[in-house]
């Protein structure tokens, strides 16, 4: 079991420097997903003041390290290609902050790059997992089937009139915040509760406005030394706690359907950062689809099971409302590439060093990011504070 | 223009060849763990419930595929080529009445959710496929 007392000495033992996204996102058929690993690593290192020149350790995931380091000419001395899905980015912030503590390195670099919606190459399938074996042959594949049945049982379990307002709410309001952030796909469109319900079915009970985005993007981070934070050219984040892990692969062997790894790892972040519920200034919650913000958001622990759909309800995740949840407007409405999770982490830190223009939060000090990855399989949560 | 991309189709491993051969005869073998008298689905090594055992402290039990829905989904956009003929289908999570989950399809119904109701009783369906393995689908008892 993870040993707290140690883990409070960790915290706040490195310092997020950097971040970046690559340097268009969407629909972007003329650049690789390397190109993507590429250009977000340098924005990130830009920002903080440093070149691939100073990189001693590389993280990332759906590529091994190998590739990406060849691809840009850099030769990490701390490696790491966890892929657990689209929480691996954040779980990678952990793993940066104690190899950086312990000594292994002192300039990590966590990449990700993806083109969902344009690679020329297919999607890599075993054909021999248990998932391929068992889930597959019955079109059971793909993210939206899996989770909308997730979302099926919470409903017969916490109602099914409750369940589907709280998506639309959570939909609807991660729209309004894409509308204050030009980087986002949906900058330009607004969307209403109509527009939700009459939205088509991918896999009912999913309409298309519960399914995240499917664009072509990237993104990176920076973090050292609190003593090389120091030189930050934009200031810098600490990373104050952190939780990841698992409790199964294909969506059929989940312990319990309404209630994902969360349940661990929000809960020992906030206590490693010695922080409350409370205490925090901005959620950036894992959205790749509206049932995974709800379930999240019951697991970290801000409210009990099946209270989602109260806590939720009114609007209250919205612009101007008292639980600022997404700001970027997330997967559903910013960019979603396939593998989320390093952007939740981009917009906090932007959130906690002020740059996030007009979608900019009043006294953002505290954050929490919270990456679900699989099919409701693994998480990752990080406490960031600013400096 | 017809859609030929086939639907992936199970590679057995050596620990489930005896699930899926079961299939083919219309019979469903589960893996029981003999110390603790618990099933577990899929077929493994070893029990889950049991670990220490390993291979020798698990049972292949004959059951009757008694069932019941446990969650579903219809699918409208195919997730792959495969069953972009398919749609709208009904994919399920059903409890067996030994008390494992099983992945499947829900056959014999139109693909509406009022005609799905959690904890209706089902019964299995074998589907034979020429080139292929039997699934194993279920339909309402």
């Amino acid at each position: 079991m993870p040993n707290i007392q140690r883990l409070k000495n960790l915290s706040g033992q490195a310092h997020i420097v950097g971040v970046g996204e690559s340097n268009k996102l969407g629909k972007v058929p003329e650049k690789s997903p390397l190109a993507h690993h590429s250009e977000a690593a340098i924005n990130a290192l830009d920002d903080a003041g440093l070149e691939l020149s100073d990189v001693d350790a590389l993280f990332t995931a759906g590529w091994s390290t190998l590739d990406v380091a060849e691809y840009l000419g850099i030769q990490p001395r701390y490696t790491d290609s966890t892929s657990v899905g689209g929480s691996s980015f954040v779980i990678h912030v952990a793993h940066a902050l104690a190899a950086i503590a312990a000594g292994y390195c002192e300039v990590a670099l966590i990449t990700h790059g993806q083109s969902g919606r344009s690679d020329r190459a297919p999607i890599p399938r075993n054909p021999g997992t248990p998932m391929a074996q068992f889930e597959a042959p019955y079109g059971i594949l793909g993210p939206p089937v899996s989770y909308a049945m997730a979302a099926r049982r919470y409903m017969h379990q916490f109602g099914e009139d409750r369940t589907r307002q709280a998506m639309a709410e959570i939909a609807v309001s991660t729209r309004k915040w894409a509308n204050l952030n030009p980087m986002a796909y949906f900058y330009d469109k607004e969307t209403t509760f109509d527009d939700y319900h009459n939205s088509r079915w991918v896999a009912w009970p999913f309409h298309l406005l519960d399914c995240c985005l499917v664009t072509d993007a990237g993104a990176a981070i920076v973090i050292t030394t609190p003593e090389r934070a120091r030189d930050a050219k934009n200031g810098s984040v600490k990373i104050l706690g952190a939780g990841e892990g698992h409790d199964h692969s294909g969506i059929s062997q989940m312990p319990d359907l309404t209630s994902a790894f969360g349940r661990y790892t929000g809960p020992q972040a906030l206590e490693m950062a010695g922080v409350t519920h409370s205490d925090l200034d901005l959620a950036m919650v894992y959205d790749s689809f509206t049932y995974t913000v709800l379930v999240s958001l019951e697991n970290l622990g801000f409210c009990g099971p099946g209270e989602g759909p109260d806590f939720v309800a009114d609007q209250r995740t919205a612009p101007g409302g008292d639980f600022p949840l997404n700001t970027n407007g997330g997967g559903l409405s910013y960019t979603h590439p396939g593998m989320y999770g390093i952007f939740t982490v981009v917009e906090a830190a932007r959130q906690l060093r002020g740059q996030a223009g007009e979608r900019q939060l009043d006294n953002c000090n505290l954050a929490v990011a919270h990456g679900t990855g699989g099919l409701l399989s693994s998480t990752g949560t990080v406490v960031l504070g600013a400096n | 223009m017809t859609n030929t991309t086939p639907k992936p189709q199970p590679l057995p491993q050596p620990e489930t060849d005896r699930y899926w051969e079961g299939l083919k005869n219309e019979e469903i073998w589960l893996q029981r763990s003999k110390a603790t008298g618990k099933f577990q689905f899929y077929p493994r090594q070893i029990s889950i419930h049991d670990p220490a055992s390993g291979a020798e402290g698990i049972e292949w039990v004959r059951v009757s595929g008694d069932a019941e829905l446990f969650t579903f989904a219809i699918v409208h956009i195919a997730p792959h080529m495969g069953f972009v003929g398919d749609v709208p289908y009904i994919t399920a999570l059903v409890q067996l009445a030994e008390d494992v989950i099983v992945p499947t399809n829900i056959v014999g119904i139109d693909p509406e959710p009022e005609n799905l109701q959690i904890g209706m009783a089902l019964k299995p369906v074998f589907e034979h496929h020429e080139d292929g393995q039997t699934l194993l689908k279920f339909k309402p008892a």
